[in-house]
């Protein structure tokens, strides 16, 4: 392959929002209300949405026979890039909006960057996305202040979230080694520099939803590199169980 | 031609205008400005085609009728779904907005506006059946990608919004 740090680089930003799309997919017809159900699904649809634009651009730097379903569906769960934190499972709904609240903060910001890329076609995917995942920004940080500045149990579950999901916040700001050749030439996100900024304004809206920022500096990381959370492999083989099943399947 | 320009040929405009939405029957493909540029060369339609949200599952089909409604006028086409400039609401058409709010879709207001019914729980968003603003946002998303749901307190019809991109 001529450019395989561009299309790792790519695979990288994609596969954060495959495997968190399939998470909130999970909650088809079991949202804890029909709006809710509707808003996770959304997000969802709009997420595969941008992998696919992500994929296509892929499949095409790759230049053989492989398709956008093929590095969706066919890849083993080494060959994942996404972070450990979306691939954290739909615990409570507490959990499913903290995981999406600590990743949409993260994903406008680095969306925005994105768009400033040298690459054409993934500054083009970035400006579309970005209107996107506006609402989803909105949305999560919305539920967020609402359960946290809630009833006492609602305070408590959405705190125990943020808590656990703490953890995996971290590796969103590492660098891989396609990162830094991709920020060399120009086209990838330093995202070390948007490190504090994510810190700040998460801190900011715990505050504002009465609850406490984790003092924890014990971080957990991997996904990366390919090294996952034991979720990832049940999650794998629900998304990839048609292909694998009926090989080469088409709609 | 400037990023927001569509360059489209006359002839073909009558054949575009024929196709609708999928999801909204009503609206036609170029009153929703999701067609970029068509274009006669050597005998075939060049279409580009944007997609209103990234996972719109609409733009398939879209795309599809629009080599039907080319095919059935004599030409051969050729689709290309584009992601830049990304599409706004802004290019919805005065026509456009009034088939929406005929069916039932309250057209998106203005960015700031946008903000302040969804997220301020401002009541500014008028009902399709009564007129009234009224009217509360019950979930930021909708039945598709581009709708949120509200409800109006004053004849109680539920009714989508179509939301502000910009």
């Amino acid at each position: 392959m001529k450019n395989e740090n561009l299309y790792n680089y790519i695979l990288g930003i994609a596969d954060n929002s495959l495997i968190l799309g399939q998470r909130l997919g999970e909650l088809t017809g079991h949202g804890p209300s029909l709006e809710t159900d509707i808003a996770c699904t959304n997000i969802s649809l709009d997420l595969f949405g941008q992998v696919r634009s992500y994929f296509q651009y892929a499949a095409k730097i790759a230049g053989d026979e492989r398709t956008e379903d093929d590095i969706a569906m066919l890849r083993k769960e080494r060959e994942y890039k996404n972070v450990l934190l979306v691939e954290q499972p739909n615990t409570n709904f507490a959990y499913t909006l903290g995981r999406q609240f600590l990743f949409d903060v993260y994903h406008l910001a680095f969306l925005k960057e994105l768009q400033k890329s040298a690459d054409l076609t993934l500054s083009a995917i970035a400006n579309k996305c970005i209107k996107e995942v506006s609402y989803h920004e909105r949305f999560s940080s919305d539920w967020v202040k609402r359960l946290g500045d809630g009833t006492e149990e609602s305070r408590a579950k959405m705190q125990e979230a943020i808590n656990d999901l703490w953890t995996y916040t971290d590796e969103l700001f590492h660098q891989t080694e396609a990162d830094k050749t991709m920020v060399a030439e120009g086209i990838g996100v330093d995202v070390t520099k948007l490190k504090e900024a994510y810190y700040k304004n998460v801190s900011d809206l715990l505050l504002e939803s009465t609850l406490e920022v984790p003092e924890s500096k014990y971080f957990q990381k991997g996904g990366k590199q390919g090294i996952h959370t034991e979720h990832l492999g049940y999650l794998l083989s629900d998304l990839q169980y048609m292909q694998r099943t009926y090989p080469n399947m088409e709609w | 031609m400037t990023t927001t320009e569509q360059n489209i040929d006359q002839i073909l405009i009558p054949i575009l205008e024929k196709v609708s939405d999928p999801e909204i029957p009503v609206l036609s493909i170029m009153d929703m400005g999701v067609v970029r540029s068509a274009v006669i060369e050597n005998n075939i339609v060049k279409v580009e085609i944007t997609p209103t949200y990234s996972g719109c599952p609409a733009m398939d089909v879209i795309g599809d009728d629009i080599k039907v409604a080319l095919k059935k006028a004599g030409y051969e086409s050729k689709i290309d779904l584009i992601l830049h400039p990304a599409w706004t609401t802004d290019w919805i058409t005065p026509r456009g907005r009034k088939a929406l709010e005929d069916y039932g879709i309250a057209a998106p207001l203005n960015a700031e506006a946008d903000k302040d019914v969804l997220l301020n729980g401002k009541r500014l968003v008028k009902c399709t059946n009564c007129g009234s603003t009224n009217t509360r946002l019950v979930s930021q998303f909708g039945s598709t990608a581009c709708k949120a749901q509200f409800q109006c307190d004053d004849c109680q019809e539920p009714f989508d919004y179509f939301k502000c991109l910009k």
